[in-house]
């Protein structure tokens, strides 16, 4: 049950919202779609989804093409909130889910479950508008997994959580993967997306500026974090070769270096110089990586 | 074909039947089961049954006395004369005193007013009429119509002239009205004047009916769409079921909170009248005068009705999804208020010369034919190629609306924003294409 785009490109007019796109989503994973703010990443949604057409290219799950007759396979968490306010959670939850395929007894058996689950069981007779938004994306969540979809698109689904309740959430999303869903999911939230995909595609302008394995592109990206701590000032580190940002914080060091082996020879520099406190090389960060890459795509 | 694609196929029917049936069915018990549909059709009622028993309220509030006039005369054969002419709600009372006293019983609320006769040198009835005010004019109007009668008869009396003479004069012409046989019809298939009459009853009823139906349904229909926009869970639904579908399933779930409205409203009306059977002369249809109507006129208020409601009701579905807040439906619906109006003003002008080039032309253009033509066919008698015509271009009509209101549905849907314009139908149908 592979989700597959091939060469997909979405055109409204002469702006170009999804340029040349190639994906393949494994199936039973979360997948990671990354991108700033109008990168294209609601309009492959909507791709995925059947409500747009794409304007050349082809999109393939598990080798046909999506339409409604595979809806009830299908969980979609938009962007935006969209729940009838004057509706109570239980009649709206059942509208929402018969559309699913499914029969009223079962919608309220696995609504219970839910709302225990996200600890809100009071909400099952409560209107939308009177719930809070935090509780209202509880409920829209709800909408989008409640008859176990095979895939699942989250379109920002952390937007507007409490941190206990994006913990939460972010559970329920590992064990719906764990039972078999393909998940994408979007986010700007860079640590999210490092927390919870094995593989991501990050977009900038319609066009996949990264995309495949999450540790593959960890390690072919090259750089590495070094961050420095000591009692002695640390300035004359920018003048060494291999080193390519040096961040100051309080009384320590935070620089890119542009592979593992620079760090011998920092240590090096460094060493009989005085007291260091710390000395630690780490993985670059998703964020280092998307702000290197968006800002190269920028110029 | 092979079994698998046959399997495949029909699967995807129950699939969509079942998504159609969802949505009807919400659509239909969410409206029904709304405050504002309970409230809106209790009053209706509350009014009907008010409205037909206006007779028996007026009655209660009324002293069951008839208002007295004053006549002030010495001319005792006029006065027996006027009286037994009179048909009127007042009585009239020879009044036993002076003018003054009478004028001041007037004053005093006895009477409602007073009539002096006086006899001229002539010999011939004169008349003063005083009365606190001029609102009572049918009182004032009527006995001047009697006392003419009376003057003339007394004047013809005294010129010698024979009564039968006089009674020729005023006699009403013999007029009568009789239809010629042409060569493709026979005399008998002209509509009788009963039936006629009965179909300009018909044709009232559903025009208001349709009037009615179009503006307030139509409304539902489009604030439906757009408050599912507004709240954004219109994303949700497309996901989940095919925008077509659910636009149909829309209008048929509103057509039959219409249908349930009428029903509860004739049902009502129905009751009320036959339980007041015995103030009537015949039949239920015969009030409304109803009971002279050829099957195929019912026939065609059904077809016209259903045609109609069908046209404007995609149109409205179109508009509706269009708007992304429930604010701007209305401005977008204007232009169908006016269609509307439009229509209905045709056929008010049409009941009176239903064969005027303008009525006929009218008859044929879409906007207008559910009510145009109803009216051509329940008053005149026409061919039956116009009649079909005219059905064959409307529901083409609908048909190509449909079409392109789904597609500017599935592109409306998506679309935000606040301009209500032309621009917006070329920008939805761009979202629903490829490119």
């Amino acid at each position: 049950m592979t989700l597959k785009l091939d060469n997909v490109t979405k055109r409204f007019g002469s702006f170009t919202a999804v340029d040349g796109l190639s994906l393949e989503i494994p199936e039973k994973n979360i997948f990671g779609f990354l991108g700033a703010n109008g990168a294209g990443k609601t309009t492959t949604f909507r791709m995925i989804l059947n409500l747009l057409d794409q304007s050349s290219g082809s999109i393939t799950w598990n080798g046909e093409k999506i339409d409604y007759s595979k809806s009830d396979e299908i969980g979609y968490l938009p962007e935006e909130r969209g729940l009838y306010p004057k509706l109570k959670v239980r009649d709206q939850l059942i509208y929402l889910g018969k559309l699913r395929g499914m029969q009223k007894k079962e919608i309220v058996d696995e609504l219970s479950n839910w709302l225990d689950y996200l600890k809100v069981p009071q909400y099952m007779d409560k209107k939308i508008e009177e719930l809070s938004k935090g509780n209202q994306q509880k409920i829209q969540f709800i909408s989008a997994v409640i008859h176990k979809p095979k895939l699942l698109i989250l379109d920002e689904p952390f937007s507007g959580l409490d941190p206990v309740n994006v913990e939460l959430l972010k559970k329920s999303v590992v064990e719906l993967k764990n039972s078999g869903t393909s998940i994408v999911f979007s986010s700007h939230r860079m640590e999210h997306v490092e927390e919870l995909c094995q593989y991501l595609c990050m977009m900038q302008h319609g066009k996949p500026i990264l995309h495949g394995d999450l540790r593959e592109i960890k390690r072919s990206f090259g750089k590495k974090n070094l961050s420095i701590q000591a009692d002695f000032d640390l300035s004359f580190l920018e003048n060494i070769p291999g080193i390519v940002k040096v961040k100051y914080f309080g009384d320590g060091v935070l620089c890119q270096i542009e592979n593992e082996d620079v760090s011998q020879r920092v240590l090096e520099e460094i060493s009989g110089k005085g007291f260091i406190r710390r000395f630690e090389l780490d993985e670059p960060s998703l964020n280092d990586i998307f702000i290197e890459k968006a800002g190269e795509s920028y110029e | 074909m092979n079994q698998a694609l046959m399997i495949s196929l029909l699967r995807k029917l129950v699939n969509l039947m079942s998504k159609f049936w969802t949505v009807f069915s919400h659509t239909y018990l969410s409206k029904v089961k709304s405050k504002s549909f309970i409230i809106t059709t209790a009053i209706i009622l509350a009014l009907i049954v008010l409205m037909s028993n206006i007779q028996s309220i007026i009655d209660i509030f009324d002293s069951g006395e008839a208002d007295q006039l004053a006549v002030v005369t010495e001319q005792e054969e006029i006065y027996s004369q006027l009286e037994s002419r009179l048909e009127a709600d007042f009585e009239l009372e020879h009044f036993d005193g002076t003018l003054e006293e009478a004028q001041d019983a007037v004053g005093n609320e006895e009477y409602i007013a007073v009539l002096d006769i006086r006899e001229s040198e002539e010999g011939l009835p004169e008349a003063t009429y005083y009365s606190r005010d001029y609102t009572n004019e049918t009182a004032q109007n009527l006995l001047e119509s009697q006392l003419q009668q009376v003057k003339v008869e007394i004047a013809t009396n005294q010129s010698g002239i024979d009564p039968a003479v006089i009674a020729s004069i005023y006699e009403p012409v013999s007029f009568e009205n009789e239809l010629i046989a042409t060569g493709d019809r026979e005399v008998s298939e002209v509509k009788t004047e009963e039936e006629l009459n009965g179909a300009r009853g018909l044709v009232y009823v559903i025009l208001f009916l349709l009037y009615m139906a179009v503006i307030m349904y139509g409304n539902m229909i489009a604030m439906d769409i757009a408050n599912e926009k507004t709240s954004r869970v219109m994303e949700i639904l497309i996901s989940s079921s095919s925008p077509v579908s659910q636009m149909f399933a829309k209008i048929f779930g509103i057509g039959l909170v219409g249908l349930t409205q009428m029903v509860l409203l004739l049902g009502t009306g129905y009751f009320v009248i036959t339980q007041k059977q015995d103030e009537l002369v015949g039949g239920v249809f015969d009030f409304f005068g109803l009971s002279d109507i050829s099957f195929s006129t019912f026939a065609y208020a059904v077809i016209f009705f259903l045609l109609g409601y069908f046209l404007y009701a995609t149109l409205s579905a179109m508009l509706g999804s269009l708007v992304s807040r429930t604010e701007d439906v209305q401005q977008l619906m204007t232009p169908v208020t006016f269609l509307i109006i439009a229509a209905f003003m045709i056929s008010m002008v049409g009941l009176g010369m239903p064969e005027s080039t303008f009525v006929v032309i009218s008859s044929y253009i879409p906007f207008f034919s559910p009510m145009v033509m109803f009216l051509r066919v329940g008053l005149l008698d026409i061919p039956f190629w116009e009649v079909g015509l005219s059905i064959l271009l409307l529901i083409a009509t609908i048909v190509v609306f449909a079409i392109i209101g789904a597609k500017i549905y599935r592109g409306g849907v998506l679309m935000y924003g606040t301009s209500t314009s032309l621009k917006d139908f070329k920008k939805a149908l761009q979202l629903s294409k490829k490119e």
